[in-house]
Formats: C-alpha cells, sequence, structure tokens
C-alpha cells in the first residue's frame, strides 16, 4: 500500500528542505529519494498538508477533516447512497456548473461594457478578437446545462423521497436556488443587447405589467390611488421596478447586469451553503434510513 | 460581420439563414453531410459497445447478434448513404409520416393531437412501465427516437428549429429526461415487486458505509473533468446565439421568452399575462415548496418507488412532463410566427392566419342561454350599482370557480375513501391548501379543454378591472 516514504514521512528519508532526523543513527546508505518524496517531506508541503497523504484508513479519515475544500463531505457515506444509478450526482453537477459560471463571468466581465454604446460590440469582440474566444460559449452552455441540472437535481430528489422529513426545509431552500438558477439565466439573457436578447426579456417582462394591485394593467391596478390619483402608473409600476424605465432600455441592461453579476449570485452562495450545511445537519446525503 | 447570425447552421449555410428560408435540399445536404454522417457513426458505436458488453458482460450472445446487426445498419448503410450528401441517398423521413405529422400536428389541431398525444404516450408509458423499462425494449426505445431524428435532421424546417443555438439544450433535455426517467421507473419497478414480495428495496440491501476519500471524491474528480472536456468541446463546436444588435422598432415574429418560460409563454394562449405570468410562476413556486409539508407519506423516502406513493408521484410528473415539459418543448420546436402551431416539418409561414372567435362563459350564460343581453349597470349610475352589476354579469364563472375551489375538495372527502384518508390525516386547513394547489394546476388543462371544445375565452371577464381569468 504505497511507498513507506508517503506512509511514514522522515523514516529513512531525508529532503534538502527538511531537517533529517534518523539518519544520524544508521550507519547504512540512505536510499536516494525521489522527487516525489523530496517534495512531500518539505517544510513547505507540510505546511500545506498536515499529514501524509491519504493512503491508509486513519489518513483517509484525517484528510476530510482538515482540508477546508473537503470538510463539506463527512467522513464516511452510506455505498448505496452514492452510487450513480441511484443519485445521478446532479446536484454535485450543478455546484460546478455555478463555480464554471462564476469564473467564466469573472473573465467576461474584463471584456464587457454595460453600455448601449458598447454591450453588443464588446459581444463581438470576444467572439472575433479575444483570445480564448470561446469564453462566451462556456459561459452560455455552462447556464443552459445548469437549468437542466438542477430541475434533474430536483427530479431525483422528488422521486427518491428525499423531501421528506427531516430534510423538508432543505427541499424549501431547493426550491429558491431553483428560482435564483432561472433568475440569473433570465438576467443574463439582455446582456448581449441583440435581437434575441432584447426580446425574450421584453417578453418575460411585459408578464410584471400585469401583477395584481402592482401593475399597470394588472387586476386592480386602481386599488392603490390617492384621491382618485392612481399610484400605479406605466412609470412606478412592478415592470418599472424590474427594468427601472418604462421599456427595456440602458438602465435595464445596467440594473440586470447588477443583478446577474452581483446580487443574485451573492444570494445564491449564501443559499447554496446553508443547502449544504443543512444536507449535513438533516442526516447527510439521501440514503434510505 | 457585425449583425450576422451566427448559431450553428449558420456556419455551414449563411444563406439559409439570411434569407430566413429554405435553400436548395443539395447544398443544404452538403452542408449537414457531416454532421450526420458522425451522427449514423455515433450510433453504431454506441451499438456496438452495447453488444460487446452485452456478450461479454451478461453473456446474452443472442441479444448481441441484434444490436451487432443494428450497429452494422447504422454504420454500414446509413452513414455512407448520408455521408454521400445526395438528395436521392441521404435517409430521410418517409414522406408518409412527414405529411401525416405536418397535417396532424398543424394549427389548432395540432395543438390538441401533440397535448393530448403527449398525456397519452406518457400514460401508456406509465401504465405499462414493467414492460417499457426493460433494458431491451428502453433501449429499442432511444433508438428509434435517435434514428427519428437522424431521419428529421434532413428536412431543412426541422433542421432550423433544432440547431438553433438555444435549442440545443431543449433535445438535450428531452433526451436526458427520457434516460432519466427510464433510470428512476426501472429501480422503482424492481422495488416495488421485492416490496409486494415483502423484502426490503434495492437500496436497502447494502448498509455498508464506505469513506468518502476516495470512494465519492474521485467520482467527483471524474465528473468535473468530464463536465469540464464535454463543455469545452461543446463551446467549441457550437457558437453561442448572436442576432443583430437589439432594436426596440423591429419585433421579431415570434418573439419567444428564454426557453425555460416557454411554458408560461404558451399559458398565455389560454390565460391573461397576470395569470400566466404572476399568479401561476408563484403557485409553481409555492406549491414546490408546501410539497414536504403536504406530503404526510412517510413510505417512499430514500429509495425509488411508485406503488407506494402513486398520489405523489402522478401528480409531480402530470405537472412537471406533461405541463412544465411538454410545452416548452412545444413552445420551442412547434410555436411559430404569430405563435401559430407548426408542424415539426412545416414551414414557419408568418402570413398563416387563424381566426378564430373565442365566447365567454358570461355570454355563453346570458345570450347563449337565456337569449339575452348582457347586464349592464344603467348610465351614471354609482360605483356600487356598477360593481352589482359586474357581479351579476360574471355570477356564472364565480359560482363556478366557487365551486370548482372549496365545493370539489370536501366533495371529494365525502365521496372517496382516498381523499378522505387525506382529509383525516391532513386537517381541514392542509387539506384545503394541497386540493386548491393541485386543482389550480388542473385549471390549465381544463382551459385548453373548454377552448379547444368550446372556444371558450374566459369564465370571468371583468375588463373594468383587467380581471379576466
Amino acid at each position: 500500500m504505497g511507498r513507506p516514504g508517503i506512509l511514514h514521512p522522515g523514516n529513512g528519508v531525508t529532503s534538502i528542505l527538511s531537517f533529517p532526523r534518523s539518519s544520524a543513527h544508521s550507519l547504512r546508505p540512505l536510499p536516494m529519494p525521489s522527487l516525489g518524496e523530496l517534495v512531500r517531506n518539505s517544510q513547505i508541503w507540510k505546511s500545506v498538508f498536515r499529514h501524509p497523504a491519504p493512503l491508509d484508513r486513519r489518513n483517509r479519515i484525517v484528510v476530510m477533516l482538515t482540508n477546508f475544500f473537503l470538510h463539506l463531505h463527512p467522513v464516511s457515506v452510506k455505498k448505496q447512497g452514492i452510487a450513480l444509478s441511484y443519485t445521478w450526482c446532479m446536484g454535485g453537477v450543478t455546484f460546478f456548473l455555478f463555480l464554471v459560471e462564476t469564473v467564466t463571468g469573472v473573465l467576461l466581465m474584463f471584456y464587457y461594457r454595460p453600455t448601449l454604446e458598447w454591450a453588443y460590440a464588446d459581444i463581438l469582440a470576444l467572439r472575433d478578437v479575444a483570445s480564448l474566444g470561446i469564453l462566451r460559449e462556456l459561459h452560455r452552455w455552462g447556464a443552459h446545462a445548469m437549468v437542466i441540472t438542477v430541475w434533474l437535481h430536483m427530479y431525483r430528489v422528488f422521486l427518491t423521497g428525499s423531501y421528506k422529513p427531516p430534510r423538508e426545509f432543505n427541499w424549501v431552500v431547493g426550491v429558491v436556488l431553483l428560482l435564483l438558477t432561472l433568475l440569473l439565466s433570465f438576467t443574463g439573457y439582455l446582456l448581449p443587447w441583440d435581437q434575441l436578447a432584447i426580446w425574450a426579456i421584453t417578453v418575460g417582462s411585459n408578464m410584471a405589467r400585469a401583477t395584481p394591485i402592482l401593475g399597470y394593467e394588472g387586476p386592480f391596478q386602481g386599488v392603490l390611488n390617492v384621491d382618485g390619483i392612481d399610484m400605479i402608473t406605466q412609470g412606478s409600476d412592478a415592470r418599472f421596478g424590474l427594468l427601472g424605465a418604462r421599456f427595456v432600455g440602458e438602465e435595464t441592461l445596467n440594473r440586470f447586469y447588477v443583478l446577474h453579476c452581483v446580487a443574485i449570485p451573492l444570494a445564491a452562495a449564501l443559499l447554496i451553503a446553508i443547502h449544504f450545511w443543512r444536507v449535513r445537519k438533516d442526516g447527510g446525503i439521501s440514503a434510505p434510513l | 460581420m457585425a449583425g450576422q447570425t451566427s448559431d450553428f447552421p449558420a456556419m455551414h449555410f449563411p444563406a439559409l439563414l439570411a434569407a430566413g428560408g429554405l435553400i436548395d435540399q443539395a447544398t443544404f445536404l452538403s452542408g449537414v453531410k457531416g454532421f450526420l454522417t458522425i451522427y449514423y457513426l455515433g450510433l453504431a458505436i454506441t451499438n456496438a459497445v452495447a453488444a460487446f458488453l452485452l456478450w461479454h458482460h451478461w453473456h446474452r450472445p443472442k441479444a448481441a447478434l441484434v444490436w451487432t446487426i443494428v450497429a452494422t445498419v447504422f454504420g454500414g448503410i446509413l452513414a455512407p448513404m448520408a455521408g454521400s450528401g445526395d438528395p436521392y441517398w441521404t435517409p430521410r423521413m418517409p414522406e408518409a409520416i412527414v405529411s401525416f405529422l405536418n397535417s396532424w400536428l398543424s394549427g389548432q389541431v395540432g395543438a390538441i393531437v401533440y397535448t393530448i398525444g403527449s398525456v397519452v404516450f406518457l400514460s401508456v408509458l406509465y401504465l405499462g412501465r414493467d414492460f417499457f423499462v426493460r433494458p431491451m425494449v428502453a433501449w429499442t426505445g432511444l433508438n428509434l427516437a435517435l434514428l427519428a431524428m437522424g431521419l428529421s435532421m434532413v428536412n431543412q424546417n426541422f433542421w432550423q428549429v433544432v440547431s438553433k443555438g438555444d435549442n440545443i439544450p431543449i433535445v438535450g433535455l428531452m433526451f436526458l429526461l427520457g434516460f432519466f426517467t427510464w433510470l428512476a421507473t426501472y429501480r422503482a419497478v424492481i422495488n416495488d415487486k421485492r416490496i409486494a414480495e415483502g423484502l426490503p428495496p434495492l437500496e436497502k440491501l447494502d448498509d455498508e458505509k464506505v469513506l468518502v476519500w476516495p470512494d465519492l471524491v474521485y467520482t467527483e474528480l471524474v465528473c468535473m473533468l468530464a463536465l469540464t472536456a464535454f463543455l469545452l468541446v461543446w463551446g467549441i463546436l457550437i457558437q453561442a446565439p448572436l442576432e443583430q444588435p437589439a432594436s426596440s422598432v423591429k419585433t421579431p415574429n415570434p418573439s419567444k421568452a428564454p426557453w425555460y418560460f416557454l411554458g408560461l409563454q404558451e399559458m398565455l394562449v389560454y390565460f391573461d399575462p397576470w395569470m400566466a405570468g404572476v399568479v401561476a410562476p408563484s403557485l409553481i413556486i409555492v406549491g414546490l415548496m408546501a410539497i414536504p409539508y403536504l406530503d404526510f407519506n412517510k413510505k417512499g423516502m430514500g429509495y425509488y418507488t411508485i406503488n407506494e406513493r402513486k398520489f405523489a408521484y402522478l401528480n409531480f410528473q402530470f405537472g412537471f412532463l406533461v405541463l412544465w415539459v411538454t410545452l416548452i418543448v412545444m413552445g420551442t420546436v412547434l410555436r411559430g410566427p404569430n405563435w401559430n402551431f407548426f408542424g415539426p416539418f412545416e414551414p414557419w409561414d408568418s402570413h398563416k392566419v387563424e381566426a378564430l372567435k373565442n365566447v365567454d362563459l358570461s355570454e355563453y350564460f346570458w345570450i347563449g342561454l337565456l337569449n339575452r343581453g348582457l347586464p349592464k349597470a344603467p348610465t351614471g349610475s354609482g360605483f356600487f350599482v356598477e360593481l352589482g352589476y359586474i357581479l351579476l354579469r360574471e355570477s356564472p364563472g364565480f359560482i363556478l370557480m366557487g365551486i370548482y375551489l372549496f365545493v370539489v375538495p370536501p366533495a371529494l372527502a365525502i365521496g372517496t375513501t382516498l381523499f378522505r384518508n387525506m382529509y383525516l390525516k391532513m386537517g381541514f386547513l392542509r387539506y384545503m391548501l394541497m386540493t386548491n394547489l393541485l386543482l389550480m394546476m388542473a385549471i390549465l388543462p381544463i382551459k385548453m379543454a373548454l377552448r379547444w371544445s368550446f372556444n371558450l375565452k374566459y369564465i370571468i371577464h371583468i375588463d373594468e378591472w383587467f380581471l379576466n381569468f
């Protein structure tokens, strides 16, 4: 099971970066350490990874407890719970796609300016001029894929009854995350500022005009009035609040940009953290009780 | 190059989309022949791998032989035929099927046939699930679907719709949903048989725990690498769509919302925006959130089963597969200019006219049934008189909706054992909440049926308050 140098660091192996421990007591010539052993026994490596490589049971447990990225997981899980044909991995895939969207999104923000003057030109330049010319493709296809994987994740959770007690609340958090995923995609749809974008958002946001009470053309729009003067007009209704204007224009572009790049991702990140936390607290990943 | 439409087909046929119409079939085929050849070769390889696994791994030589033959047909016959790029040789959908689908899946009739057809299709799959989940049957179904896909893509109208950048995910979604629904049902069928025999479900057979490192973290790593590779290939092969620069004066026809909202846009045919765009989405979100608090059934947690939770299963599948997914597919593939319904192989003609005179329930009642005019307040009457007349005019709709939402649930509880047990377990409030959510979900197909059969426009029509339902 692995080389002794990995399992028992310092056991007869010296490194130029660490103090030789046992060599003073030994008269035997030391074997030449491999480069990997040199690296793994160096002070730098050991300062990052506080324990030997996870090759034996003890260290496989320790790695899960000490590594920041791995500590989202428990130390052990039910074998049936992680069987691919049972779990489908769609929640994890969705999270990974969220990370892909974050990274490619930040890179896209280096190039893109959300103004009427530049938005479309920047998207063209991203395709024709910028190096890594598939940045926008990765972002857009990743976004479509994320919507699909969220649905598949919920589908699996429903079909295995995994929303049942004690996991009710986490299902609710998940539904909010579904909504945020759709809103992320919807707000991002406008940013290329082409015909597809502006009209899809126009069709979508026209609905807000019909919000009951709060929409200019919604049921009971006349309820909110002061001395017979309507409070809900084209310039103050729910659609105006969403678009920042009476129609999809520069204000909308700016508003959707901020929502897409800052507000919704932050909310989603917080809820993802809660979602993962509650998976652990509510009995671990789905498996039969 | 500014303004050039730049999704997948445009890479090969700028002329096709620039003109917005069709091009010479031979020119079209010379553009797609490479893709189609790879497509059929891919099917051949997939079936060859399946055959190899059947022979070597599962020791089923006869089945292996069948799929070897299928692989040979795909790779040895269809692939070279498609590769010829010749209109005569390229495998295509038989003309009879094309004209059949184009006539039955078109216009008002098309919407009816498609919706009812989807429901019947899914119901048949559900009722015959013991048969359809068998791996060989499911594999045959997959092959047929992929073959139909390949044969259809030779049609330029079909190709224009499915090869649009933002529509490719929907094609993927259909196949993914098909696969995962099969997988879940496959496991559920096995579990239901086991439970009927008094055995524990598959998932409970093995209580063993494994360490996350390496059993889970390696799966995750492989998933991440595979997904990254997949996204890179997808990104390299297919350009993200970019149309003409935004213009608030040039309205495209059809104007479509992003694909995941097309089910809601489809609702606009039957409901006003306040319902389709505001109330229905809110109810969907609230209804989804309410599921764990309404489903009191303790069985079926942590394993796939249908029989142990039929009510929850069927309602969810009706909402998800029928009302959400099939309407998205319909909105994407079959809704064209002026939101008219077009067959999968029918050209999108923006001059196609479908005039329909839709009638309100109040008109049916006052004019049709009682043979008198709609009640109307005398001009100059006060607010309350006006209100009274409006309520009187729409009273048939209000009474009907009142019965639907507040009389049907108690009647169900009294009349059926299923609902009575629910009522006894849930209590009044939870029971009414659940039934009302389900009834609101059912209002969409009911309104569809009423529109198709009676041209019913609104059940409640109060233009004065923008309250049309």
